[in-house]
């Protein structure tokens, strides 16, 4: 388009209605459809993922309907009940945010509450180095240097929880340095920077008039935290658990090098044991046929689960989120 | 100033007792929490560098990988570098100019529409995703069809970085004030070209060092490669077909092995790994902190 | 409060314009309407904001709308160049006509609405670009590729906004470090570079202390022969000074829905809307009596 000419006086209206009238330039329309493509890309190819390992998987479902909940795992013998995985999902889960969550919370509150400003940022560099450090290293490091000193921990408490009727059966041999209790506390390290940055954002927003009244009432700050804080970002922070709950049940390299990579459901936490998404990358590069798709079943079924775990998360946190900002 | 008769004097020190313990136990708590969580780092990042340090060389970085039970002086992670490299690069190319457009149509066309709405909250939901379903996802429906390749591996680990790089861009673009929108609408400009000429380069800072954190990810991530590059040792130059490698991928096969020598070359790939991604993590923040600034 | 804010206070009435600009006999002289302001009422989705305004801009005049804060004297100076489609579930009623031609026509794009009726905003609102580059912005989107031109343009709008002289030297600086009267000036720069029709400013001063409010005031006299400027200001003074004409404008409150409407009262020549007010309203707020 050629530059802007003054609109010349001499004949007016025909001009100026003339040139009033310009088509929205095809770029722009044509950059609306290119970003508004892309933003719908995120919803295609979650659509695709659901669909397409399903549809993978098919065979798997179809074969063992809903012996898929069995506790019955033996390729050789094309047995593929998956219970056994599930079992170790969801205990390694469960280890992992009873270490991390509380160590989390703590240090949201000791940015949020205790920490000046300018101390703050080295303590955030730490989490963030926590959380850069990938997951194969955090493997790596488990299973030739952790493991194997933490095995003589385990032993000496399996000897002396020996013959106490629940902590022996909890605690109790078999022991082993790769075992779903090691997976949990490395699982633990690795959820704990999300747990803590999305708590310590939930905790920011509580506004600092309520924390100034606890004070001006004579609280410590113990109690401060109590009352003004904790009732306001109870709802967040529950959000900001459960995406580590997320976060602890899909991640893979760490917890398949170190939990030992045997499928069976045992309640002693220092036995081996097997957990959905370590058994895909375990066995999923020599598995065929129905192996396979069983194998892409148990990704079906992690993938099923974390979604449902983010989208309650997600929306908790943004309940919360929008309740603060209406009141 | 005379006290009334019978009335305490005033006590003005620190409520004794079982409220002041509990405070300072919870305190103390607060700061043990933090405590904890620097051990572990610690002690990786020390092992990391203790194992790995004495192996890295300009010939580990550049050598063929040879089979395990070489020993460790022997050999390198040569094609596990270039590996990394070609896939990142590749994937990074695919997942932010998408991640930026579409962070650009949550923010600046989408405003508060259901679609908007329902695009970041799924976009957020799928940072979640674990990334080896992403694997199995190019799996089912690229390998199968194709083949293994590097592409494939940059394809799933695009699929990971484009929700991190759609919200990190998106709070970015948030941040651009709408003086300066109105200002390029004033001249005539159309909605695109505000977008292209004004906001972005007005939030670049921040949208180049939210997408360097997502490349940090990335790099790191082995469970997406598992099943769509085929770990090898060779160099594969070709990034578009046939198997390839890469650093964590080496670093996962390693790791089980019995041998010294193959355990050695996963310390060395272990401190390279994590050398990349601290100072993609380092460079990120710098760039935030020079260069977000929109007014003075 | 005052007895004449009490009646606009509680009247519940929409009262028709005292004075039309048609009406009173200085204005039948021989200037162009840049713009024709038919009945014009503003909306915010429901929310009326503006209502039943009608004048005629005149070419080559410095038009001053002023009146108390909430009276939608800017939200009427953003319908002039198609501002407010940029605000969701904002609409206007009646028709605006530039030299004749219908600015909210089906058919007509606001695009082209503004590269021929700038605007200067309250804030000064440089981009985080070079002054060159800020100046060079609105050529450079209309397609002017030729450095040559561009570097005559840049010089051109900068000495007519009467920044040349202290900024010639340092063109690549960022247009973020200029002081306010300084960036205000580079903003009506920018604005003069796409060369356009009409210049709009929306209380272009109140951000700037009082030497760089008289430097841009004298700017204002000096380029209204070659363009038309209309310019919001809650600074009476400032009305006098520059302007040629003036519309007043103020606000109605309603009882029952308890929501304020703008509405204009009253418009005319300067001289006569200060000296001689015909509404008592005019009256009260120009003698400092309200608002």
């Amino acid at each position: 388009m050629s530059t802007v000419t003054r609109a010349d006086p001499a004949t007016p209206a025909g001009a100026a209605r003339a040139a009033l009238k310009e088509k929205r330039p095809l770029g722009d329309r044509s950059f609306q459809i290119l970003a508004l493509a892309c933003g719908l890309l995120v919803l295609v190819i979650l659509v695709l993922i659901a669909v397409s390992t399903t549809s993978q998987a098919s065979s798997w479902f179809a074969a063992q309907g809903l012996k898929i909940f069995t506790n019955n795992w033996d390729p050789a013998a094309n047995q593929f009940g998956a219970l056994a995985f599930i079992y170790g999902t969801a205990i390694t889960a469960v280890i992992a945010l009873i270490m991390a969550v509380p160590v989390s919370i703590g240090i949201a509150l000791l940015l949020t509450e205790v920490v000046p400003y300018r101390w703050s940022r080295p303590i955030v560099y730490v989490i963030d180095l926590l959380a850069v450090v990938p997951s194969v290293v955090w493997g790596l490091w488990g299973i030739i240097v952790f493991a194997p000193w933490i095995q003589h921990i385990y032993a000496s408490i399996a000897s002396g929880v020996k013959g106490i009727p629940v902590l022996d059966s909890l605690f109790g041999s078999p022991t082993s340095g790769a075992s779903f209790f090691t997976a949990g506390i490395i699982l633990a390290f690795m959820i704990t920077p999300i747990v803590t940055s999305l708590s310590r954002e939930v905790i920011a927003t509580v506004p600092q008039i309520d924390r100034e009244g606890a004070y001006a009432l004579g609280a410590t700050r113990w109690e401060m935290i109590r009352g003004a804080v904790w009732p306001h970002s109870q709802g967040g922070v529950v959000g900001a658990v459960l995406l580590g709950l997320g976060r602890a049940m899909g991640e893979t390299i760490a917890v398949a090098l170190v939990i030992g990579s045997s499928a069976t459901i045992t309640s002693h936490l220092f036995a081996p044991g097997y957990n959905m998404a370590a058994v895909i990358a375990n066995q999923f590069g020599e598995a065929t046929g129905e192996f396979r798709a069983a194998l892409m079943g148990i990704g079906v079924l992690l993938f099923a689960f974390t979604i449902i775990i983010n989208v309650i998360a997600r929306a908790v946190v943004e309940r919360s989120a929008r309740r603060k900002r209406g009141a | 100033m005379a006290a009334i008769a019978g009335q305490q004097q005033t006590d003005l020190r620190e409520p004794k007792g079982w409220r002041r313990t509990s405070n300072r136990i919870v305190t103390w708590l607060m700061v043990l929490a933090f405590v904890v969580v620097l051990i572990p780092l610690g002690f990786v990042l020390v092992t990391t560098v203790a194992k790995g340090i004495s192996i890295i060389s300009w010939q580990f970085l550049t050598a063929d990988i040879p089979p395990n039970v070489v020993p460790a002086n022997i050999g390198g992670m040569g094609p596990a570098i270039v590996g990394t490299i070609e896939i990142t690069a590749l994937a990074t190319i695919m997942a932010v100019p998408l991640g930026i457009l579409g962070a650009i149509y949550l923010n600046e066309y989408g405003g508060k529409n259901w679609l908007a709405a329902l695009i970041g909250f799924f976009s957020d939901v799928m940072t979640g995703v674990p990334s080896i379903i992403m694997g199995l996802f190019i799996f089912a429906i690229w390998v199968l069809h194709f083949g293994f390749s590097g592409f494939a591996g940059a394809l799933a680990l695009g699929c990971l970085m484009l929700p991190i790089v759609i919200r990190s861009t998106y709070e970015m673009l948030r941040l651009v004030p709408n003086a300066l929108r109105e200002g390029s609408y004033a001249l005539g400009a159309t909605k695109a070209r505000v977008t292209m000429t004004v906001v972005l380069p007005a939030a670049i800072g921040g949208i180049v060092s939210g997408a360097m954190l997502a490349v940090a990810r990335a790099v790191g991530e082995t469970a997406p490669l598992l099943f769509t590059i085929l770990t090898v040792t060779t160099v594969n130059k070709n990034v578009f077909s046939g198997p390839n490698t890469s650093l964590p991928s080496q670093i996962f096969a390693n790791a089980n092995s019995p041998f010294v020598g193959a355990q050695a070359r996963g310390w060395g790939a272990a401190l390279t790994l994590i050398v990349i991604a601290f100072v993609l993590m380092i460079v990120a923040r710098f760039i935030t902190a020079r260069f977000s600034r929109f007014s003075r | 409060m005052e007895q004449s804010e009490q009646d606009v206070a509680t009247s519940t009435q929409l009262p028709k314009p005292q004075v039309q600009a048609t009406a009173s006999p200085d204005t039948f002289d021989t200037g162009t309407h840049i713009f024709d302001v038919d009945k014009v009422s503003c909306y915010y989705s429901s929310f009326r904001a503006v209502t039943d305004v009608s004048l005629k801009i005149h070419e080559n005049e410095i038009t001053a709308f002023i009146g108390p804060s909430g009276c939608g004297k800017t939200t009427v100076l953003r319908t002039l160049n198609r501002m407010n489609d940029l605000i969701p579930g904002a609409h206007v009623e009646g028709d605006i006509r530039y030299r004749g031609a219908s600015l909210y026509a089906k058919e007509v794009s606001p695009i082209a609405v503004r590269r021929r009726i700038g605007m200067v905003f309250q804030k000064p609102n440089p981009f985080p670009k070079s002054i060159y580059d800020n100046v060079a912005y609105g050529p450079r989107i209309n397609g002017e590729r030729n450095k040559a031109k561009l570097n005559e343009i840049v010089e051109r709008s900068l000495r007519g906004a009467a920044l040349w002289d202290e900024v010639k030297d340092r063109l690549k600086a960022s247009g973020l470090g200029l002081s306010g009267g300084q960036a205000q000036r580079l903003c009506i720069a920018r604005t003069l570079a796409v060369e356009p029709d009409v210049v709009l400013m929306d209380e272009p001063c109140s951000a700037l202390d009082p030497i760089a409010t008289g430097a841009i005031e004298d700017l204002m006299k000096e380029i209204k022969s070659r363009y038309t400027i209309v310019i919001v200001t809650h600074n009476m003074q400032q009305a006098t000074r520059v302007s040629d004409r003036t519309a007043f404008y103020s606000v109605l409150r309603n009882e029952e829905s308890d929501t304020r409407t703008g509405v204009l009262v009253e418009y005319g020549r300067t001289q006569q809307i200060f000296e001689d007010p015909h509404d008592p309203r005019t009256q009260a707020y120009v003698t400092g009596r309200m608002g």
